[in-house]
């Protein structure tokens, strides 16, 4: 790290400043998140620290917001249908987004640029403009208010993540191995599942855990679309700050926390295991 | 490969196409859907006068259990007014008629009942609204219209179209309350001198704070603003009826503008206050009696200046359960059930009948609740009441330059 | 020989065509479901902004004959005649609120007009014009049936022209609208800036830390990034919600003002635009970092540490070298997080208060609140037109395969 060239009191300096100035950033990147977690254990229904937590009084502390959120069956009716939609979509962008980008990744694909422009432009175009424009088409054949209606309107939503993940993977994949494996006497079903998808699988993982994370978070189309059957978690916390601010968000948004910490895991998990295997054929 | 991707494709194909006989199936049902409510509606018999025969149960054996398996979405203003609903009407009916009801919360206003009618997706069925809103969704086509008959009569005989206070029944709504706009503070945030008067909102120097006023509707707030600017509550309308009426109230709303924060749901006031973001802000009267007397919250009412409105049951045109929805009308309009709701809640009811029924709140037999309805004779000295029919009309107009303004 | 050649070579070309065919196919799901799902509704729902079939079905014999009308000077009899026939047959059928609700968005103040004409409009006799201006005076205007007019045909210019703030006169000819009812290209202009804004302080932040994890070892580099994504990946409504906690007026961040400066230190942080830039800032800086991160990653170091060696200063070389290496980098994130806060939706409505309201809070307001559906279209029109081509710089500029997710 240290360069021998430099090493003046000013650059010392200079050092300094900038990891003081990197650390606050990261500390407004990171703080907002932490901070709420020890706030969701506030035993008073505020959204601010009390005294009694400032010292540490075990008194301000409870897990009423928590027994909320088990005791309350609309969060839990929420849960269940956020799991559900998001799976359904996930699956259904995965599956998608996988084969758009198999194409993608292809030398013979005609109008490449044009092609993946147009199938990653869901996540440029303003969420407002494309809930409006579901909004009116699912009305019109009877698919808005439904559970179908959020899944297929979140797949679009989550496709881009898929193929954006997956061209990434697959540029980096050699087709030569799968002729190499032809010739060594595997048929394509063998050589696909043998070396195609051991191969791919890290990357489309994570787009699925991409697409999962988008749909699990997603509310705008959920507004636009949903009706009193498709209250989804993101739905809830919506209403829930907007109508009746209680700390019970605070402790969905401690466990969601949690839970996107562990998706952020499991990709990057991924990505250390898929890097060494995406370059074994140029070595 | 070749084999491969042509699996693959196929097993894509499988997809799309399974999605597509979906789309198409759902697409159909709805068309069904609506095929069937039109024979409900040629079919549709209303209740007797009593309300208590269900006009669908002919072979029933009772009337209790009579909408066993039926549901109804019944949309209200949340918080503890829709908790004073579910006890005073809700689970009776439930228990009555063995209905299963589904309560969902809104902010007022006309455009999702209009987007669900002219969408042709109607999912709500009853709708608690303000009666200037129901007069325009009314003119609009948006509501059925419920004959005034369906409504039980008083203990005493009375019938309903006498029992009920004027313009308690019109032809899409029934009301159930008499409710207030008013403006509240906490007491603990003016400790040297208190507000007493509507003018007082307006007056940042000596009462410093943050104020809220609702967002959803130049409705209220432009008569706060001109009431508190000196119209008297007979020349209101007739000065809001003129272009440089309208002015003035925007003008006096600019005074505050920048140290508003605006509200939509009703139990949003009562928050604001208690978390210190407003030291002052208009609130519908009940919320703030919940939280003074339920809550045992500083918070004080101005009664001065008050804006009286009625709130009524509305039922959606095109609804499914047309035939259970006007039943809960029925059910939820009478006497008892009135009387009920103001254990719960500080409205006054919309029948002469239920205000001798009207006695102390439910969990503190201490606490009178007719001297806290905005319609005692102590609190309603300057009060203004709501021209219905005015804002029916120029609601819209006046939406178009609120929200210019409110965007500026 | 020879004619196995060619068939050969024929073969190669099919081959080739099957391929291409077969690699079409595996794209053609996605795509198709996508024009079902996504491009069709957006393309039926931008239509709204210029169809509007309302008047021409609702008054069908007055909308025919003002189309014969040039504007100019008083309306033809025969349209007077057929509109107090026409509205007396809304009145009866329930259909005059929608009209009335078409032609106040042409014109202000035309909805009471109507409803309280068409109330007594079937007690109407001729002379028609008379009866008319008996019930308002409003009616000798030729502006009103101006409105009429325009709003008589099928198709529209009108509601692009009111996403100008501007409105027709009877003769055609385009005014700006009154003062107060301006709002839509000051609304377009607030975005454009607060997306600059967040766009510009996403790389005053971003640039100098991606800089300060591209010079650490590589075990720190994955701890610090861990801590860059874990925001990326956590819920929106998450992050909303602590903000809203850190900067309300009894916030985290004023009651710790307040703990050194009394309550007078306590700052207006959130129900403002200072909300809407401190939560868009915070929510967009992963988007400028990691391209940016990413792109430094790829500069050999010795490249700056040969300039210095050739006499540059550090300052120089950071400048001369290392700066323009990188932009490419943080353009791209750049431009990605200025069409991302373009169509901020959610943060502004929860943390922005009244004037830290975007276009698309307006757009969803004239969809699920006015319901003048065809502005809403017109506006989401104006603001996807303005998207795309950005779009379009960035696919050809930066390159689709910049989009990196981590």
């Amino acid at each position: 790290m240290a360069e021998p060239l430099h090493n003046t009191p000013k650059d010392k300096a200079e050092r300094v400043i900038s990891r003081g100035y990197a650390y606050l950033v990261l500390a407004f990147l990171v703080a907002p998140l932490l901070v709420i977690v020890p706030l969701s254990f506030n035993a008073e229904p505020y959204f601010t620290f009390t005294t009694k937590m400032l010292t540490l009084d075990p008194d301000g502390f409870s897990f009423r917001w928590y027994r909320d959120i088990v005791e309350n069956p609309q969060w839990l009716e929420a849960i269940g249908n956020s799991l559900v939609i998001a799976l359904a979509s996930t699956f259904l962008a995965t599956v998608l987004g996988t084969l758009a980008a198999v194409g993608l990744a292809r030398s013979n694909m005609p109008f490449r640029d044009f092609f993946m422009a147009l199938l990653i432009s869901p996540l440029v175009v303003p969420i407002v403009i494309a809930a409006a424009g579901m909004y009116f088409f699912y009305s019109s054949v009877g698919l808005a208010q439904s559970h179908l209606g959020i899944i297929l309107a979140h797949t679009t939503l989550g496709v881009p993540f898929v193929v954006i993940t997956m061209t990434a993977t697959l540029s980096g994949f050699d087709r030569n191995l799968i002729k190499a494996a032809g010739s060594l006497g595997a048929d394509p079903i063998t050589a696909f599942f043998r070396v195609t998808l051991p191969l791919v699988a890290p990357g489309m993982i994570s787009g699925a855990l991409f697409a999962f994370a988008a749909s699990f978070d997603e509310v705008v189309t959920v507004l636009f679309l949903g009706g009193p059957e498709q209250r989804t978690i993101p739905r809830q916390m919506w209403s829930g700050i907007r109508e009746q601010i209680s700390p019970t968000i605070l402790a969905v948004a401690t466990l969601l926390i949690i839970f996107s910490s562990l998706l952020l895991l499991a990709v990057e998990m991924l990505r250390r295991w898929h890097a060494p295997h995406a370059q074994l054929p140029k070595r | 490969m070749g084999r491969t991707t042509g699996i693959i494709i196929a097993a894509a194909a499988a997809i799309v196409i399974l999605a597509g006989a979906l789309l198409l199936m759902l697409g159909r049902g709805s068309e069904k859907a609506v095929n069937e409510l039109d024979k409900e509606l040629t079919d549709l018999q209303l209740p007797d006068a009593d309300g208590s025969t269900p006009a669908v149960a002919t072979d029933a054996p009772g009337a209790a259990a009579a909408l066993a398996g039926q549901s109804l979405v019944v949309v209200s203003w949340g918080g503890a007014y829709t908790k004073s609903q579910i006890e005073a009407y809700h689970k009776p009916f439930t228990a009555k008629t063995a209905a299963k009801i589904n309560s969902i919360d809104y902010n007022g206003g006309i455009a999702e009942i209009k987007a669900q009618v002219e969408a042709k997706n109607v999912t709500w069925d009853v709708v608690d609204m303000e009666l200037a809103d129901a007069q325009r969704a009314c003119d609009e086509g948006l509501l059925e219209k419920i004959d005034a008959g369906v409504l039980p009569a008083a203990p005493d005989g009375t019938p309903a179209v006498q029992d009920f206070i004027p313009n308690g029944i019109t032809p899409c709504a029934v009301t159930t309350i008499v409710f207030s706009h008013v403006v509240a503070y906490d007491e603990t945030k003016f400790e040297a001198k208190k507000p007493s008067k509507l003018a007082d909102f307006f007056d940042l120097k000596t009462f410093p704070g943050k104020r809220g006023l609702r967002k959803t509707s130049p409705k209220i707030n432009l008569e706060l603003a001109l009431r508190a600017d000196g119209v008297a509550p007979e020349k209101v309308y007739e000065t809001l009826a003129t272009k440089e009426g309208v002015s003035r109230a925007f003008k006096k709303l600019d005074t505050i503008k920048d140290s508003v924060i605006w509200w939509e749901p009703g139990s949003q006031p009562p928050q604001l206050l208690a978390s210190g973001e407003v030291t002052m802000t208009t609130a519908y009267n009940g919320r703030i009696f919940d939280a003074q007397i339920g809550e045992g919250k500083p918070f004080k009412i101005i009664w001065d200046g008050q804006i009286q409105e009625l709130d009524v049951l509305g039922v959606v045109k095109g609804t499914k359960n047309l035939s259970a929805a006007l039943q809960f009308v029925a059910f939820a309009t009478d006497t008892q059930r009135l009387a009920d709701q103001a254990q719960w809640i500080a409205y006054g009811p919309a029948r002469r009948s239920s205000l001798p029924l009207v006695g102390t709140y439910h969990s503190k037999p201490d606490v009178d609740m007719k001297v806290h309805m905005p319609n005692a004779p102590e609190n309603s000295t300057n009060a203004l009441q709501i021209d219905f029919l005015w804002w029916a009309d120029h609601q819209e107009e006046l939406n178009q330059r609120w929200s210019a303004w409110l965007a500026k | 020989m020879t004619t196995e050649t060619t068939s050969l070579a024929e073969q190669f070309k099919r081959s080739g065509k099957n391929a291409r065919r077969g690699t079409f196919l595996l794209v053609l799901p996605l795509l198709a479901f996508l024009t079902i799902t996504f491009f069709l509704p957006i393309f039926n729902m931008l239509n709204r902004s210029i169809e509007d079939a309302t008047i021409a079905d609702n008054l069908p014999r007055s909308a025919d004959a003002l189309r014969s009308w040039n504007g100019k000077g008083r309306p033809p009899f025969s349209a007077i005649a057929a509109l107090a026939d026409d509205l007396a047959r809304a009145h009866r059928e329930g259909t005059i609120g929608r009209i009335a609700t078409r032609l106040n968005f042409e014109r202000p103040g035309m909805r009471s007009l109507l409803m309280k004409t068409a109330r007594v409009a079937s007690t109407f006799e001729p002379p028609y014009a008379q009866a008319f201006n008996a019930v308002d005076l409003q009616w000798s205007d030729p502006e009103v049936w101006g409105a009429l007019r325009h709003a008589s045909a099928s198709y529209t210019s009108g509601y692009y022209i009111a996403a100008f703030d501007e409105t027709r006169k009877a003769d055609g000819t385009r005014v700006p609208r009154a003062e107060e009812e301006q709002v839509y290209v000051m609304l377009f202009q607030r975005t454009l800036w607060v997306a600059f804004l967040v766009t510009a302080l996403c790389f005053v932040l971003g640039y100098p830390l991606a800089y300060f994890i591209s010079q650490q070892d590589e075990k720190t580099r994955h701890l610090l990034l861990i801590l860059v994504l874990l925001p990326f990946w956590t819920s929106l409504l998450v992050r909303t919600t602590s903000w809203i906690a850190l900067l309300q007026t009894n916030g985290i961040l004023n009651d710790g003002l307040a703990f050194f400066g009394g309550d007078g230190a306590r700052l207006d942080l959130m129900h403002n635009m200072n909300g809407t830039l401190i939560a868009m800032t915070h929510i967009l800086l992963p988007f400028m970092i990691l391209p940016t991160y990413s792109v430094m990653l790829s500069v050999p170091p010795a490249l700056t540490r040969a300039a210095v060696s050739l006499g540059a200063t550090p300052w120089t070389a950071f400048w001369r070298v290392y700066f323009p290496m990188t932009l490419p980098g943080a353009a791209a994130g750049g431009l990605l997080v200025f069409i991302l806060a373009l169509g901020y939706y959610i943060t502004p409505t929860l943390v922005g208060g009244r004037s830290g309201q975007l276009i698309s809070n307006m757009i969803q307001f004239h969809m699920q609140t006015s319901l003048n559906w065809g502005l809403a279209a017109a506006l989401g029109g104006i603001l996807l037109a303005i998207v795309t081509v950005l779009y379009i710089v960035y696919a050809r500029v930066i390159g689709l395969n910049r989009l990196r997710l981590g």
